[in-house]
């Protein structure tokens, strides 16, 4: 059976190199989760920055951001992986802490954008509120702005995670053993290009799809309103408490 | 106990506060009136900070507060705030959000701060809704917590924002009610208000500001019943 030159049968030697694949999916998972904490938390660092009133703040945040959503992930992936790291430590630390440390810094830049704006939405009464009770900047920032901030952050932030996934798929370049690379491998060793490719196309989709949906469960998690479902009200009554 | 003097406030390239000079007694229920755009608001905002002073000086029992010496926060938890919308903090229940400076600026334990929270919300009638989130509440019910809220900081003195202008009519009273009784009891208030009944009945002295200027002062019944300037007319002739 053949279609534009894909052939099914042709699945059944790409099922024979599953291991590669199995281990390219977690190296891909691995690299994302990495990335996705690293740059949230290093974004929010960054975010939080943009907002100060003191130049010396604003300034690096600002050029951190303008610099990583200005130029291409895969240039930032070379020059940290051929560049950056070798001349700090003289040599390689090998593909994941490169590719790691790149994915980490790239969506930082956007994440940081994404908790800027956050933050910004809220009503600036509730910054004055909790100033007016006495809280310093930063525990308002904490107790206060950022819990509420957060929930309007999940769509967006979420959307990061799923372009992240995605963009994994470019420390390839770096010889990665990531999923991409497994179909690069055995595309490689058959000189066969479509099955390999959309197996990968196919697992991506998958990995994505099941973003997506954790994605929509966090989001109607803490959907509108803060009041706590019937449920949640009962387990809190049997002894437990908010916040 | 408030002294303010020569007090200054620019945005930018707009004078809002040209000058002001006013001392506050303890115990004194202050009333703010005039036109919109007047400057009361931000008269009150200079009182905590919540806007930088451009010139001149404000004191609180003694301690100029805008003086770069002076921690701010000190400042702050000494003066209590109520805001024309409420800014009650949605994510909390209501008696957290009582608690929560007590507990986390004042230091004091979970216990006593609910303690402390409890009569307050009985103070002003809502006993039944610390449970409650601010969403699950009515405007004046929100008000009512926001007073509570910052009494629990235990100020010295309490500045309101035109604190029932964005409440529903029926609402006003219930507010107006808790402020009334805080006065009696002695606490001193600054209020910014449109409720000349509430200024008439309470005010100790009202202050009439129009452009940055403090035109006017007196007993409400100086005030209202005899007003000097031709500009304190004009207003009243424009909202009576
Ligand atoms: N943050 C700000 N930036 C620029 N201008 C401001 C700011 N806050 C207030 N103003 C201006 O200052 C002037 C006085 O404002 P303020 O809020 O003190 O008036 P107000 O007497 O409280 O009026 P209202 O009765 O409408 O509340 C107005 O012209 C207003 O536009
Ligand atoms: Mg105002």
């Amino acid at each position: 059976m053949e279609f534009l030159g894909l052939r099914i049968d042709m699945f059944e030697s790409i099922w024979s190199y599953r291991e590669l694949f199995i281990r390219g999916l977690w190296v891909t998972l691995a690299l994302t989760a990495v990335g996705y904490i690293g740059g949230f938390l290093l974004g929010l660092a960054v975010g939080i920055g943009k907002l100060s009133k003191r130049k010396w703040i604003y300034y690096p945040a600002k050029i951190y951001v303008d610099f990583f959503r200005g130029t291409p992930l895969l240039v930032q992936i070379l020059l940290i992986h051929t560049a950056l790291i070798p001349s700090i430590f003289g040599h390689s630390l090998g593909f994941f802490v490169s590719g790691s440390v790149a994915l980490m810094l790239n969506s930082a830049a956007y994440n940081a954008e994404i908790i800027r704006a956050g933050i910004q939405s809220l009503d600036k009464g509730q910054m004055e509120a909790a100033r007016s009770l006495g809280m310093p900047h930063n525990t308002a920032m904490k107790l206060i702005i950022l819990p509420q901030a957060f929930r309007r952050m999940i769509p967006p932030l979420g959307n990061e995670l799923i372009a992240l996934l995605k963009d994994s798929s470019l420390v390839t370049v770096i010889a990665a053993t990531d999923l991409l690379y497994a179909g690069k491998v055995v595309a490689g060793a058959n000189l066969r290009f479509w099955e390999p490719y959309l197996t990968v196309a196919i697992l991506y989709l998958i990995l994505t799809f099941i973003c997506g949906r954790l994605i929509t469960y966090v989001e109607n998690r803490f959907s509108n309103s803060y009041v706590p479902s019937p449920r949640k009200m009962k387990r809190l009554a049997a002894g437990g408490r908010t916040r | 106990m408030i002294k303010v003097r020569n007090l200054h406030k620019s945005f930018g390239q707009l004078e809002v506060l040209r000058g002001i000079d006013y001392d506050i007694k303890e115990k004194e229920v202050i009333c703010v009136i005039g036109p919109s755009g007047s400057g009361k608001s931000t008269f009150l905002r200079c009182i905590n900070l919540l806007e930088e002073i451009t010139a001149g000086e404000v004191y609180i029992d003694g301690v100029k507060i805008n003086d770069p010496a002076t921690d701010i926060n000190d400042i702050r938890r000494e003066v209590g705030m109520v805001f024309q919308q409420f800014n009650l903090f949605p994510h909390m229940r209501v008696i957290d959000n009582i608690t929560i400076s007590p507990i986390k600026i004042r230091k004091m334990s979970q216990q006593d701060a609910e303690a402390l929270a409890r009569q307050l919300l009985e103070k002003v009638g809502l006993s039944d809704k610390a449970n409650a989130y601010p969403e699950q509440l009515s405007g004046g019910q929100m008000q009512r917590v926001a007073i509570a809220r910052a009494l629990a900081m235990k100020p010295k003195v309490m500045l309101f924002d035109e604190p029932t202008s964005a409440l529903d009519p029926e609402m006003v009273k219930e507010v107006l009610d808790v402020m009334k009784r805080l006065a009696m009891e002695g606490m001193t208030m600054v209020v910014v208000t449109h409720e000349m009944g509430f200024a008439k009945e309470m005010g100790d002295r009202v202050l009439f500001l129009d452009q940055g200027l403090l035109v006017e002062e007196g007993t409400p019944d100086e005030i209202f019943s005899n007003p000097k300037h031709e500009r304190t007319r004009a207003f009243f002739s424009k909202i009576l």
